[in-house]
């Protein structure tokens, strides 16, 4: 079979010749394939919010869990290969873990990310490794505040003031910069978030349920899931805009 | 024997560590410190706080405690929390304190420091209370003595004072600091003496 990269794609150690390695490209392939991740990083605090498509109704709910606790006070979401995507947050942890062991206090959001990110870019270094086909949005509330970091497969980290990964990407981005995130409370942006989802999501009738976490003031700067019933009204919210905009049409 | 050394070793630009204990074992965990530092404060581009300096004395004094006999005191002044002061006594023990001593002559002064110390001592109240303890210490204390190394911190940067020996504060019944040598002693190239000491 032949495809774009044929001959330069068997291993992260070959460049293509116009400059590409494509095991790197094709890990990302894995990330852009995936349901919606969002990250919203407001006034007081940082959201992340994703779609999970149910794959089985015999599944319990809450199951398949796509944000882990880093620290208390950083979360990531993971977008891509599930599995792939647990082992670079359990490094995470790992750093994290350890920056407080040595130096007393809680890591940094921007040394976790950057030390996250050379992790990732590792496995993009030898021929017998394959690239993590995950990324991550990382959630930090530190001494210098709120923050969003971005680690994609190539390892490349950045912090955002809001951004998304998965398979409606785009539509969600387009979404986002109408958003003035920065006149946003940590409630309100929670309530956009989960809007964003369900207006950019395909809208294939297959059941999905939402991870959604905060780390902001209104959470004593402590990552955890956003309560029941801030979840329940901004559902409640972004179906009636959904019908809305149905009604509009 | 040196009488003048400096016990105050910086470990970043705001932030020093006060020695007592064994010599050689307090320069070590500055120097290593000190590094440790430097290389955190490489990877995240911001300046270390007093708290990670002090965390990095505990550990070092904590895993080591078989060998080591270092008692420290971590002082400086960060960003975010201000001025701070830590005690890091032997064995591995890190105490955030208003005001922390440690050393042979702090012995002698633990209640002047008790009755004296306010919170609100203006910085000049604040300078002449430590000098003032440590010249009790000097005077009690027979492994105390010299001089004194004063430093202040705070947002504006690192002030440092010296107190010569004969400046710093005598009290009731304190020998008198000597003029010179003792008049007994012939002067150099005297006839009574005939040793020549290079």
């Amino acid at each position: 079979m032949s495809g774009i990269g044929t001959g330069y794609d068997l291993s992260s150690t070959t460049y293509s010749p116009d400059g590409k390695i494509f095991q790197t490209e094709y890990a990302q392939k894995a990330v852009d394939n995936s349901s919606t991740v969002v990250g919203l990083r407001c006034k007081d605090g940082v959201v992340l919010a994703c779609e999970k498509l149910i794959l089985s109704k015999l599944l319990v709910e809450g199951s398949n869990r796509r944000i882990h606790n880093i620290d208390r006070h950083v979360g990531v979401a993971v977008a891509g290969l599930a599995p792939d995507g647990r082992m670079v947050a359990n490094r995470a942890w790992d750093e994290a873990a350890s920056y407080k062991r040595v130096y007393g206090e809680p890591i940094p959001g921007h040394v976790l990310c950057e030390r996250v990110g050379s992790y990732v870019h590792m496995f993009n270094l030898y021929w017998s490794l394959r690239p993590y086909g995950a990324a991550l949005l990382l959630a930090a509330y530190d001494k210098n505040g709120p923050a969003l970091y971005a680690v994609d497969p190539s390892g490349t980290s950045l912090r955002y003031f809001g951004t998304a990964v998965g398979k409606a990407r785009q539509a969600a981005k387009n979404e986002i910069e109408k958003l003035k995130l920065t006149e946003l409370t940590a409630r309100e942006a929670v309530i956009e978030a989960v809007k964003i989802l369900y207006k950019v999501r395909d809208e294939d009738g297959k059941k999905f349920e939402l991870d959604v976490s905060w780390v902001c003031d209104e959470s004593g700067k402590v990552h955890q899931r956003v309560p029941a019933e801030l979840l329940a009204e901004a559902e409640r919210q972004a179906k009636a805009a959904m019908e809305d905009s149905d009604m509009d049409d | 024997m040196n009488r003048a050394s400096n016990k105050i070793a910086p470990l970043a630009e705001y932030i020093f560590l006060c020695r007592s204990g064994s010599a050689p074992d307090t320069q070590i965990i500055s120097d290593n410190v000190k590094h440790y530092l430097d290389q955190i404060t490489a990877e995240s581009g911001e300046e270390p706080s007093v708290e990670m300096a002090a965390n990095l004395v505990k550990l070092i004094n904590y895993n080591n405690k078989d060998h080591l006999v270092g008692a420290m005191l971590i002082a400086g002044w960060d960003r975010h929390g201000g001025g701070q002061v830590y005690g890091a006594p032997i064995g591995g023990t890190l105490m955030k304190e208003k005001w922390a001593i440690d050393g042979s002559g702090s012995t002698y002064i633990w209640g002047y420091c008790d009755n004296e110390f306010r919170d609100d001592m203006t910085r000049e109240e604040a300078e002449k209370w430590v000098a003032e303890a440590i010249a009790l210490a000097m005077t009690r204390d027979s492994s105390s003595g010299g001089s004194i190394r004063l430093i202040t911190l705070d947002g504006t940067g690192a002030h440092h004072k010296y107190i010569q020996g004969d400046q710093v504060q005598q009290f009731v019944g304190d020998m008198p600091f000597p003029a010179g040598p003792p008049a007994s002693l012939p002067l150099q190239g005297g006839a009574a003496g005939s040793m020549v000491v290079g």
